[in-house]
């Protein structure tokens, strides 16, 4: 699709307001935008936005065969993208000018620079090599794409972290994150780019020019700088006459915007490490501002708790009881009896005798011997299961199988239990 | 469906909500009673029996019973008889090529000018701006402009635009300033003296007496797009103070 043509009166009217010193969104001659960067939830993931130009840089990496002529250099890839989403003078697929002109510029400041050290990519010399690629997606055109995928490519490299890898000989393993921390790369310094835009012949100049700005201009001027005032590249287009003084000029503001700039980018980087560390949520959904009408937000529904015992208990009276336990009738063995929770012996009598004597006769009536219950679960259950049921005079009668259900008590005894029992009784005492 | 509709005025609506008759609307049958007839404005559709929401926005009402969506969309779809800005980009023979936004170009022949005639030629070169009506806008054509009415006289249309700065905003801040009592018109009134040309394929174009007041007010519409109206005054009265 075509872009909107520029109409003679803009043009005029631009050109008018530059001589007078005025830009359209009422900033100076040397300012910038406002810059904000943000970080997604990967390492490596940055968001750049120079007033409404908006840039997304993306950090990968992966194990290659390195080149011939360099053996122990690990590979840097650039790659800029110009979304159709940007501008509708961007179209898919097709590379324009536009899109050659800012690759050049990026991997000229970027790998010429050697603001990475490649040779710490290295892991097996001449054969396996560290290769990072930088993604950089143009989101939004609103003029000066240069800078702003600038400041996003080196942020994220400086986001970035690789998996740690181990050496063994020949043999390579790459650690996960989980295993060990992924290591940053080592980066010398950050070249930032920063354009200027000339009107008139060159007599007129602005630092960061916007989309109309750019539309108008005579030529652009760019210098990418590091903080240590370190020229990394210039770049000169549109065919434009520049004095040398001019030149001196710009390249002592851009070191001073560089410097400015490098802070931002610092600042931002230890919010993320901060942010990360206290286990806050960070990434690209909190990034993205909340915007009334389009979030899909519902409004928290507020949860009763004022009945909540009450309803428990009623709930918990209205179920049904369990039904009552009833032994199975178990007949005992003579000579035989079973210490503990149901005591056939009679043993516990001795310390409920200041109960009531009622108490303890019922006891025996209702007690079980647990013989031919055992006997029961004894065939029910596995092998593995040791129950010991012996004679021994031992008190203690371990059964393995503690949770033993209710089995239904008899309440009517046979009198034949009772002779048992009463006899067993006498035996023992 | 009357009453439905009164009921979610100022309600953010999203295009497919639909009001239908319900089943407990009820006429009396002892009063003269008048049918109901709601007026749909833009935004609103009627499909069958029932009123279609189509653009997502707010629901505004205006007594009797007109309603319409009044909604922030920015890209603009031409419509006979609404009056436009248009960029002049190719000459071709009889007819210029202009540009208004839309997703083609329009039309616009050298003879729809007024006091045209064949030895008579507009004057009129490529980048200018013009200010014209759709004579003819459907999805099926090419659309076409005309620099005059229907009685050939200009009434404020074609080429303009020497000395002022032309702008994009949103359709619906457009039409709230083209709307008979416009308060923002009004607010803008009083501030500096300007020409003001609306287009509404949401272009504006403003000229005041300096350059600096022109970029003041290009400002200052541009940003009554997310304001309230009460942020708005302040915001006039401020730069009326010259505190800007």
């Amino acid at each position: 699709m075509k872009d909107t043509p520029l109409s003679n009166c803009e043009r005029d009217f631009l050109l008018r307001a530059i001589e007078e010193k005025k830009r359209l969104d009422g900033r100076q001659t040397y300012d910038y935008r406002r810059i904000k960067i943000t970080f997604g939830t990967d390492y490596g993931c940055c968001f750049v936005n120079l007033g409404k130009t908006r840039v997304m840089a993306q950090v990968s990496c992966e194990l290659v065969a390195p080149k011939e002529n360099r053996p122990n250099e690990g590979i840097m890839f650039f790659n800029i993208e110009l979304s159709p989403m940007a501008s509708p003078a961007f179209e898919q697929g097709r590379q324009s000018e536009l899109s050659v002109k800012l690759n050049r510029q990026l991997e000229r400041c970027l790998r010429n620079s050697k603001c990475i050290d490649t040779e710490s990519l290295c892991v097996v010399s001449g054969k396996t090599v560290w290769q990072i690629r930088v993604d950089v997606h143009m989101l939004n055109n609103d003029g000066n794409l240069m800078d702003a995928s600038s400041i996003a490519a080196i942020t994220a490299l400086c986001h970035f972290r690789r998996p740690d890898v181990g050496v063994q000989g020949e043999e390579v393993t790459v650690y996960s994150p989980e295993e060990r921390d992924p290591i940053p790369l080592s980066i010398y310094h950050m070249p930032i780019s920063v354009s200027f835009s000339f009107f008139q012949q060159g007599t007129y100049l602005l630092v960061d020019p916007c989309e109309r700005e750019e539309r108008v201009m005579d030529g652009l001027l760019m210098i990418a700088m590091n903080k240590h005032r370190e020229i990394c590249s210039i770049q000169s287009s549109g065919g434009i006459m520049l004095l040398k003084e001019q030149v001196m000029r710009c390249s002592k503001i851009a070191s001073v915007k560089v410097s400015e700039i490098t802070e931002l980018i610092s600042k931002a980087l230890l919010n993320d490490k901060a942010a990360r560390k206290a286990g806050g949520r960070c990434g690209f959904a909190e990034s993205m501002p909340q915007e009334r009408i389009t979030a899909l937000k519902t409004d928290e529904t507020p949860v009763e708790m004022k009945d909540v015992t009450e309803s428990a208990n009623d709930i918990v009276q209205k179920a049904e009881a369990p039904p009552p336990a009833v032994w199975s009738p178990v007949v005992p063995v003579p000579g035989v009896g079973q210490v503990g929770q149901q005591n056939t012996w009679g043993l516990e009598e001795e310390d409920d005798d200041e109960e009531d004597d009622e108490e303890g006769s019922e006891e025996q009536k209702e007690t079980e011997t647990k013989m031919e219950e055992d006997q029961h679960e004894m065939e029910d259950r596995g092998a593995g299961d040791v129950v010991e049921i012996s004679d021994s005079e031992e008190e203690e009668v371990v059964i393995l199988h503690p949770e033993i259900p209710d089995k239904a008590k008899i309440t009517g005894s046979s009198s034949h239990q009772q002779r048992a029992a009463t006899s067993q009784k006498r035996q023992k005492k | 469906m009357f009453s439905s509709l009164k009921q979610r005025v100022e309600d953010v609506l999203l295009a497919g909500d639909e009001f239908s008759f319900e089943t407990d609307d009820t006429i009396s049958l002892t009063e003269p009673v008048k049918p109901e007839k709601a007026v749909c404005g833009p935004g609103l559709r009627r499909s069958g029996d029932r009123l279609v929401v189509c653009k997502s926005g707010v629901l505004r009402h205006k007594p009797p019973n007109v309603f319409w969506i009044d909604s922030q969309q920015r890209r603009y779809v031409p419509a006979k008889g609404e009056t436009v800005i248009g960029i002049v980009t190719a000459k071709s023979g009889d007819m210029f090529k202009v540009d208004v936004g839309g997703s083609e170009q329009a039309s616009l022949s050298y003879l729809a000018f007024e006091g045209a005639t064949k030895r008579n030629r507009p004057n009129v070169v490529v980048g200018d701006l013009v200010f014209a009506q759709f004579i003819i806008a459907n999805k099926d054509m090419e659309p076409e402009l005309a620099c005059m009415d229907s009685s050939g006289r200009a009434s404020g249309m074609g080429v303009f635009g020497a000395g002022g700065l032309m702008f994009t905003v949103s359709l619906g801040l457009v039409r709230r300033l083209l709307s008979p009592h416009s308060e923002v018109r009004s607010d803008l009134e009083t501030l500096f003296p300007c020409e003001l040309v609306i287009g509404m394929n949401g272009r504006l174009w403003v000229r005041s007496s300096s350059i600096q007041q022109t970029l003041i007010i290009a400002n200052l519409l541009q940003s009554c797009e997310t304001m309230t109206a009460q942020q708005r005054k302040e915001l006039f009265r401020r730069v009326q103070q010259g505190a800007l």
